[in-house]
């Protein structure tokens, strides 16, 4: 009988998880296999029919993304004051799982209740209770996803931070915050002229991007939750390229004021640059080091674009690209180990990552029109933009390129990513 | 496979017209399962506000002013450029003299000289070559007396293509510094 009826409770349990998939409100495209893959059981939350959106789902989706975890839908709902069937929790091979509530409070927000367990040891590993308004459930669903990830991996999760992007249709350039799957997408700035270069305040409340809307580019700063934008540069010439230092106070910006194009500093609150590079030719594209001490830049100063490192105060530059005839845009990881890049060889531009201690580079993707990498705050993936059939995409990779996922949400042109820091609680 | 499929059927329209929820499919439960009350409690999270959802954006659109003059008549607007070059070719010096003779004449006027580049290659990169030619315009202006303070250069990168399309003869016509008086 046991056997009969855990078999009827899987069929089900397959069927509606069909259903399930169906209705979603996304497909996460993830290809790859990593070596080491947490098997996770993630069922529905009790009484998910009262809201939207698929708080499991969006779990999962957020855990296969980040190619640490394998997660299955068991098809039984245990909530999180049940003790999951652990027998079929080992049946499925399955060394954790998620089980969760949401409840409709009297005042229109939800609560919703999640607790984690390790299924090789049968131990309750602790759950949290959230109260959200209903635009902050996918807010919270990333919220549990990125606990489940600190508890399993020992790591901080991303999954709650944010990302910007710039979409294209034919006279209309906008300026996108989402959450970190590309989906819950909210304009935040709608322009007939071009968009570049969208860039995070290392709180995350502010946006720094260049505006061509005055028929030059010039960089502003915008605040995304009040709307309200201040011009930082916008100088004789072009002004790009923004990037904040670690502490928030100053940019390093590109401007073309004094001839050529050279990097210079700003502070937050605007005022008089200080030129920091000095080179006949260009630099452009810098980005702080986690500790502010360094900057990372493009420059054509030895003939053709290479990546250099110079102190951010100015002062001696040093090469760091050797390979290849063009290498542009750096980003660096938050520990300050890994360089991301894109290189063009032939007709192809390729993600790249070099191991700063090492200089060892590896090639992360298939694609060949990548651009624009940003890590996550945690360094485990790199968010870039790249063309798949010839279709403008974002997509997410691992370090080791084993696993990458295509972030959906959005079908027109998309470009010009970049990867917010982590937020406060 | 049908007969089994049409069983799985049969359960899942039964467990559906019974109105038998999934959490009330009967599950034995070795590990002696009860809502227990010996699991750790669950902890709240840090309070939100009851009315502000935390991951509002305030969307912005501006206004763009145009407001454009015209610069010498029946003379060409537009210097292409060869691939990863920024050097004026001959064959667009009469354009350019025709520019600084209205330059001069006009010591008002005021000239935005726009660079772009064609769509390979980064943005920003490209910012910044567009750049370059847009200088090395100035550079044929200003040997022709043309002062620095009536021109401003500017660059699209490649944010701005005149033709659309990834053919050589695409590419070539985005290329280019245009001349947009102000």
């Amino acid at each position: 009988m046991t056997r009969l009826v855990i078999a009827i409770t899987a069929l089900i349990g397959i069927l509606f998880g069909y259903m399930g998939s169906a209705h979603a409100e996304f497909k996460v495209e993830v290809s790859g296999v990593g070596i080491t893959q947490i098997p996770i059981g993630i069922s529905e939350f009790r009484s998910t029919e009262l809201v939207p959106q698929k708080i499991a789902q969006i779990i999962s989706a957020d855990l296969d993304r980040s190619g640490q975890f394998k997660t299955a839908n068991p098809g039984v709902v245990w909530d999180e004051n049940t003790r999951p069937d652990f027998i079929i929790l080992k049946q499925k091979s399955l060394d954790a799982m998620l089980t969760g509530s949401i409840t409709k409070l009297a005042d229109g927000r939800f609560e919703i209740r999640y607790r984690l367990w390790d299924a090789v040891k049968s131990e309750d590993m602790g759950g949290q209770k959230f109260i959200a308004l209903p635009a902050d459930l996918r807010l919270v669903a990333h919220r549990i996803a990125d606990q489940v990830y600190e508890k399993l991996t020992g790591d901080k999760g991303i999954f709650s931070t944010r990302i910007t992007y710039i979409t294209k249709t034919a006279n209309r350039h906008m300026l996108w915050v989402s959450d970190s799957d590309g989906e819950n997408a909210q304009a935040a700035l709608t322009s007939p002229e071009p968009i570049i270069s969208p860039s995070w305040s290392p709180k995350g409340n502010e946006l720094a991007y260049v505006s061509f809307e005055t028929r030059k580019p010039v960089v502003y700063i915008h605040d995304i939750s009040t709307g309200k934008r201040r011009v930082l540069a916008n100088f004789k010439g072009s002004n790009s390229a923004p990037t904040w230092s670690p502490d928030g106070k100053n940019l390093a910006v590109t401007l073309s004021r004094d001839g050529g194009s050279q990097i210079f500093l700003i502070d937050a609150a605007g005022g008089e640059p200080k030129r920091i590079t000095q080179s006949s030719g260009i630099d452009t594209e810098p980005v702080f080091t986690p500790d502010g001490s360094a900057i990372y830049f493009v420059s054509d100063r030895g003939g053709s674009p290479q990546i250099y490192r110079i102190p951010s105060s100015g002062g001696p530059v040093q090469r760091v690209t050797f390979s290849g005839g063009y290498n542009i845009s750096p980003a660096l990881s938050a520990d300050g180990k890994w360089l991301a890049y894109i290189s063009r060889t032939g007709a192809a531009y390729k993600l790249q990552l070099m191991e700063l201690s090492t200089d060892k580079v590896s090639t992360l993707t298939e694609t060949t029109l990548d651009e624009k990498p940003s890590f996550a705050p945690n360094g485990k993936l790199i968010l870039y933009a790249t063309q798949i059939q010839g279709k403008e995409a974002l997509m997410t990779t691992t370090l080791d390129g084993k696993i990458s996922a295509k972030l959906a949400g959005q079908t027109t042109n998309i470009r010009e990513p970049h990867w917010g820091p982590f937020l406060k609680p | 496979m049908k007969s089994f499929l049409s069983l799985v059927l049969v359960i899942f329209i039964t467990a559906c017209a019974s109105g038998v929820k999934l959490n009330d499919v009967p599950v034995e439960d070795k590990s002696g399962a009860k809502p227990s009350s010996d699991l750790t409690s669950i902890k709240p999270a840090p309070t939100q506000s009851e009315t502000q959802p935390q991951s509002k954006v305030e969307p912005v659109t501006p206004s763009t002013n145009e407001n454009y003059a015209s610069g010498p008549a029946n003379t060409g607007k537009i210097v292409y450029f060869d691939y990863d070059s920024f050097s004026v070719k001959p064959e667009f010096q009469s354009v350019i003299e025709s520019h600084a003779q209205f330059l001069k004449a006009n010591p008002r006027a005021r000239l935005s000289l726009e660079g772009h580049t064609d769509e390979r290659g980064g943005r920003e990169y490209n910012l910044a070559l567009g750049q370059k030619r847009a200088d090395a315009v100035r550079q044929s202006l200003s040997l022709l007396g043309v002062g620095s303070g009536q021109i401003e250069t500017v660059s699209f990168g490649e944010e701005k293509s005149a033709v659309q399309g990834n053919s050589e003869a695409a590419f070539s016509k985005n290329r280019r510094a245009e001349f947009f008086y102000k």
